[in-house]
């Protein structure tokens, strides 16, 4: 390469154009990363959904407590991280949609049934997509918990557990090891063909808040506080608890 | 053909900051330096100056040190608070500190703040912002107490208090409130503690503990980590792997050195 060339000459002189008479482009970003992580895990006869409540933009806190984590029905809880209006919109739209199926088929909605409705209703935006990164969690149809994690424009899994979010490279690693067992020689490893962690629900409780506390400690746009949905057969209990707000 | 540019032969030479910024518009993108998006706050009370900052280092999103130190030492009466690139400041101040004994060494005297602030502005003017150091620069001389800010670009400014960094407008809300005209000692470190914990919560780029720096006439009093306000919580189980979690895959063993019956050593003696 000639970087000679790339060098502006020093006795070269700038064309005079009128601003007006510039072709400009004309930029819209209706897209903004208002910050938070979120997590689920699975348990044998549970789910557990977390997800801190901070809301931001840039170096700044939009505000402490902005609840992203929504109760779907007694056996369903949706989490989301990624532009606040964007997660809003999705979870007005999925609780819209599981009225309409109560009406339509008089009973309630199983968790497997609105996961496969979140993934259509994300990829009918394929081309303008939702800046939201949203996780499922609840009971499947035999009582076991089910954790669904989706990216924004609507590809599924079903898993044992998952991480999203501005921490999820810090806490996703986390779980692995110690959810899933990976990596640790002598324990058996929760596959994919097993969409169920064998724990039990005080230790991911336990797991679940180590998580978010050492994320805070590293991740600038995690703290303030922790919301926690437990999921189970009596239905769903939350939990909150505080978090560094620095 | 490409037309062939003469070298300027006075001034200073960006042709190196031409070449990055051209290779990085076809795709080259250069190394990340850790930032401190900090805040740090100057105040002069009754008998002196009293600095502050915050310890937070940030690498974007992920804090890349909980507990850095950002008060500076200069001069044995004068210490500088710096925000910015972390390496900038850092160097920054240790070259003007090194220039400023060296002075101190050869006038006999005692260094001014004025000195070190005229050193400071013109090394940065030098650079053309380049050198990304944001500094609140104080110290007490034979004139008396002073405060100063120094931008990147060289500007410079002189006032009884002053807050710089992403968290200023936070700090300096609680100056604007409280500071008044010849505070007492104990006031005015509170004030600046307050000044650094408003930065730490409600700035993103500042967080951890609060460091004060208190200099009057002969005297300094560095208080690092004077407030610590963001404790870790206790975890709640403990994450010891049980001995043999790591897998071996594969062992060797290689002898370095081969002792033969020649080469053994006597121990007759």
């Amino acid at each position: 390469m000639d970087f000679a060339a790339l060098a502006p000459s020093a006795n070269s002189v700038m064309p005079s154009v009128h601003p007006t008479s510039q072709a400009k482009e004309a930029a819209f970003s209706p897209y903004e990363d208002h910050g938070g992580t979120n997590l689920a895990i699975a348990g044998a006869d549970f789910c557990v959904i977390a997800s801190d409540t901070r809301q931001s933009n840039g170096y700044h806190i939009n505000t402490r407590f902005a609840p992203k984590t929504f109760k779907l029905t007694d056996k369903t809880v949706l989490t989301t991280a990624g532009c606040q209006p964007d997660c809003n919109m999705v979870a007005t739209r999925v609780r819209q949609h599981i009225e309409w199926y109560k009406y339509t088929h008089n009973r309630s909605i199983s968790t497997a049934a609105i996961a496969q409705m979140l993934s259509i209703m994300l990829y009918q935006k394929r081309f303008f997509p939702y800046y939201d990164f949203n996780i499922l969690g609840g009971l499947d149809e035999e009582g076991r918990g089910a954790v669904y994690s989706y990216d924004s424009i609507g590809s599924m899994e079903r898993v044992p557990c998952q991480c999203c979010g501005s921490a999820s490279a810090l806490i996703q690693p986390f779980l692995d090891n110690q959810v899933r067992n990976k990596n640790q020689k002598g324990k058996e490893e929760v596959t994919a063909f097993d969409p169920v962690a064998k724990l039990s629900l005080e230790t991911t409780l336990k797991i679940v808040k180590d998580a978010f506390t050492s994320a805070t400690e590293r991740d600038i746009y995690t703290g303030d506080s922790l919301q926690i949905f437990i999921v189970t057969r009596d239905g769903v209990e939350e939990q909150r608890y505080p978090l560094k707000r620095d | 053909m490409a037309a062939r540019v003469e070298l300027e032969t006075t001034g200073f030479d960006f042709g190196l900051t031409r070449r990055n910024a051209a290779l990085e518009s076809k795709g080259t993108t250069a190394p990340k330096a850790t930032k401190t998006g900090t805040t740090i706050v100057g105040l002069i009370f009754k008998d002196g100056v009293v600095l502050g900052a915050d310890t937070r280092a940030t690498e974007g999103p992920i804090v890349a040190d909980k507990n850095c130190e950002k008060i500076h030492y200069i001069a044995p009466n004068m210490y500088c608070c710096g925000a910015g690139t972390a390496a900038d400041t850092e160097f920054t101040t240790n070259m003007i500190s090194s220039q400023m004994e060296l002075h101190s060494l050869s006038t006999g005297r005692e260094t001014r703040v004025v000195t070190a602030m005229t050193m400071l502005k013109q090394y940065l003017f030098r650079y053309q912002g380049h050198i990304s150091a944001a500094l609140v620069l104080g110290g007490y001389d034979v004139t008396g107490p002073h405060l100063y800010t120094i931008y990147p670009h060289g500007s410079t400014d002189k006032l009884p208090f002053v807050t710089m960094g992403s968290g200023s407008l936070a700090a300096m809300a609680i100056f604007e409130s409280r500071w008044r005209k010849d505070m007492e000692r104990q006031d005015a470190i509170d004030l600046v503690k307050d000044a650094i914990e408003a930065g730490i919560f409600n700035d993103l780029g500042s967080g951890s503990n609060v460091d004060v720096c208190v200099i009057e006439k002969g005297h300094v009093d560095y208080l690092r980590n004077y407030a610590r306000p963001n404790e870790r919580a206790l975890k709640e189980q403990s994450y010891t792997f049980a001995r043999g979690t790591t897998a071996v895959l594969k062992s060797s063993v290689r002898h370095l050195v081969q002792v033969t019956d020649e080469d053994a050593m006597d121990t007759t003696l």
